[in-house]
């Protein structure tokens, strides 16, 4: 309650040549940046998507080709209702063509909708649910950097093969909790793993102990955090006062984002095993990147969903500029017809249900001897390839896939 | 294993325990709340803001002056304290002749400016701040691990709402501080600085919060945002009790810390609902809270 209503904060970045592109509408693009500026996801997407947003515009040249292009963003405060608001007034009123980021799948899923009602163009980085390029499928949507199904896929399956065959769940009680949950949990009992138990916790919960003590007593060998941001990082902190890993237990975190283990501490975040589709020490280009981007985001350095509204805004203007068109879903659908490049993800594809299709890593969190310097956090103990990180495009239920 | 509800007793010890844990949280800041609105008249919506302060004054401490929790638990209520003193003198003054409103409006109102700068700066993931290494570890108590520190939260926060409760209600300078309530003119009369006294009483309540933050910052991450949801239920807290009351306050919060802490168990989606659901029924059955004084 205590939060602005919604922060718009317009840039235009080019005041150029508008002659060129004949068919944008009103002269414009207009990207809307939604998402959690003021909570718990805050760090991991907020202003730092607005930055990527701009470097991507910035890259591309967009000035220097003619294309005016605007960047909004507004705070959806984790709430779908304050979400779906603000995408109509977009739409509707102030005439934005694509809108990104949207982490929050209770958020996303809803935005969804009205974008499809609307045809405009969404690109999910922030939200994780795989319901997206699922049963929600939409020929306005591309879900750009991760979903459960590939967290599950990923962290799920390396635990599972080393010995962590019995599971208990801490989940966050929305959405992207559940569909986490869901999707871990296919994973550990296809592998032949058990779940023993599984408690739901409401979004933005400071105190986890009264359900660590029901992980505990669960006697399982794998405690399950399928939330996320803030609620993980508390989730983490707490299990290592109440001695859930010296019990013999083993945390698996199933959503975390560098900035939660910059805000954890190396001591408390060693050896935490998870997957992510990007990390700025990756190579050359992502290093490059992610010092751009620290100094343009008080020092925070880019999360994968950061990466992923650099590189989904960049594919989108290419899309536009091929197109010379920003209709929503003629643009959607020359996203998924070009193949991408970034520096970032490297050469990928867009799928016909929407999923953006890319590598992805299992990381290790460092010990605080082996890391160099701050933000020297990760070691990469597997890289999963593109064609098998993402789930089978005959398997999600999506109705624009042809069977 | 015996189980109630069919929950197993073991675990239903657990969760009264770690209920207690939060409880201390609760009675600590709905402790502070009371004071300051049963001897000032002001509904201190900045006592949530003031609580980060006292998290982040520790963080502070530890990293520009190396100095540790056992000092930060001094330091950091004194400081922040002292802010409140600073607050009291150039504003809240102005407002003791208006309606609480005025008062809820500017504490609610630098509640936001202070966690904005503070989010602004410093994010909104939180600072790491370590439990102090002579707390560190945990005892088996059978039914469940108690960490040390937790044990070491209940115990000081009980022992100081207890010291509170009786400087307050039992000694000389309680009664000074009632009477001044009731009629200031007349206190004044007796030769008590009774301005001076409502400064220090503001200076204590706000640095009640900051050992609350101090305390919790080992537990949660120093957080900009950890006080603007808690100040929420503390308010529900101290409204169950019942506004001003000193030892409502203190039972109320430790109570329903305790109720959370079972609702976590039988319905965790509902447990950070249950207490304003209790809030709403006390509202309706007994309006002045449930330790509150009728005024009418």
């Amino acid at each position: 309650m205590m939060k602005r209503a919604a922060i718009v904060l317009a840039t235009a970045l080019a005041l150029g040549p508008v002659a060129a592109l004949a068919q944008i509408s009103d002269g414009v693009i207009k990207i809307g940046v939604l998402n959690d500026q003021s909570s718990l996801y805050a760090d991991l997407a907020g202003q730092g998507s607005v930055v990527a947003a701009r470097m991507a515009v910035e890259d591309f040249g967009a000035d220097k080709k003619g294309m005016k292009v605007e960047i909004i963003s507004a705070d959806h405060q984790n709430k779908a209702d304050v979400g779906s608001a603000i995408a109509r007034q977009w739409y509707d009123v102030d005439k934005v063509d694509v809108i990104v980021d949207v982490p929050n799948s209770g958020v996303a899923l809803a935005v969804n909708q009205i974008t499809r009602d609307k045809g405009k163009a969404l690109l999910v980085s922030g939200a994780a649910t795989a319901d997206l390029t699922g049963k929600a499928c939409s020929p306005n949507t591309i879900h750009w950097t991760y979903d459960t199904w590939a967290l599950a896929n990923g962290t799920g399956n390396a635990i599972v093969k080393t010995g962590g065959d019995t599971w208990f769940f801490i989940t966050a009680d929305y959405a992207f909790g559940h569909a986490l949950e869901r999707d871990v949990e296919a994973v550990v009992i296809k592998n032949g793993g058990k779940v023993l138990g599984k408690v739901r916790h409401p979004l933005n919960t400071s105190d986890f102990s009264s359900f660590l003590l029901q992980a505990q007593a669960s006697k399982a060998k794998i405690v399950g955090l399928a939330n996320a941001g803030g609620d993980t990082t508390n989730s983490i902190k707490q299990a290592a006062e109440f001695g859930i890993v010296k019990g013999g237990q083993s945390l698996a975190g199933l959503l975390v984002f560098i900035t939660d283990v910059h805000a954890l501490g190396l001591p408390t975040a060693q050896s935490l095993i998870f997957t992510e589709t990007f990390y700025w020490d990756l190579n050359d280009k992502t290093h490059a990147f992610g010092k751009r981007f620290a100094e343009r985001d008080k020092g925070i350095h880019p999360t994968m969903i950061h990466a992923g509204v650099y590189s989904a805004v960049t594919h989108y203007l290419k899309a536009v500029e091929a197109l010379k068109s920003d209709d929503g879903t003629k643009v959607i659908a020359k996203m998924k017809e070009m193949p991408t490049d970034d520096p970032l993800f490297g050469k990928g594809t867009v799928r016909v249900d929407g999923r953006k299709i890319h590598p992805a890593y299992l990381v290790e969190v460092k010990k605080p001897a082996e890391s160099k310097a701050p933000w020297d956090y990760y070691k990469i103990r597997a890289t999963i390839p593109a064609d098998q990180a993402f789930r089978p495009l005959d398997q999600g239920d999506c109705p624009l896939v042809k069977k | 294993m015996s189980t109630v509800f069919g929950i197993p007793t073991q675990a239903l010890f657990g969760q009264l325990l770690i209920g207690l844990i939060n409880g201390s949280f609760y009675a600590m800041l709905s402790l502070g709340l009371s004071v300051i609105f049963g001897l000032l008249n002001i509904i201190n919506f900045a006592h949530g803001a003031q609580y980060m302060m006292g998290a982040f004054a520790a963080y502070f401490l530890l990293q520009w002056a190396g100095l540790g929790y056992w000092w930060a638990l001094v330091i950091a209520p004194l400081v922040v304290g002292l802010i409140g003193v600073v607050l009291e003198r150039t504003m809240l003054k102005r407002l003791y002749a208006l309606d609480h409103l005025y008062g809820l409006l500017l504490t609610f109102g630098l509640a936001l400016v202070i966690q904005g700068l503070f989010r602004n700066q410093f994010g909104s993931s939180g600072l790491p701040y370590q439990i102090p290494p002579a707390l560190t570890g945990g005892r088996n108590l059978g039914f469940m691990i108690l960490p040390n520190y937790r044990a070491w939260v209940i115990l000081f926060s009980l022992a100081t709402c207890l010291v509170t409760w009786y400087v307050i209600e039992r000694t000389k300078l309680g009664s000074y501080l009632r009477a001044a309530t009731e009629n200031p003119a007349l206190v004044q009369a007796f030769g008590v600085n009774v301005p001076r006294m409502i400064t220090l009483t503001y200076g204590f309540g706000v640095g009640l919060a900051a050992l609350a933050g101090v305390l919790a910052a080992p537990i949660y991450q120093v957080n900009p945002l950890m006080g603007a949801d808690l100040i929420i239920v503390v308010f529900a807290v101290v409204v169950i009790g019942g506004m001003g009351s000193i030892l409502g306050s203190i039972v109320t919060g430790f109570t329903l810390g305790i109720v959370e802490g079972l609702t976590k168990v039988f319905y965790p989606e509902a447990s950070n609902t249950v207490i304003f659901v209790i809030m709403a029924l006390v509202l309706l059955v007994r309006p002045s809270g449930l330790f509150g004084r009728d005024k009418s």
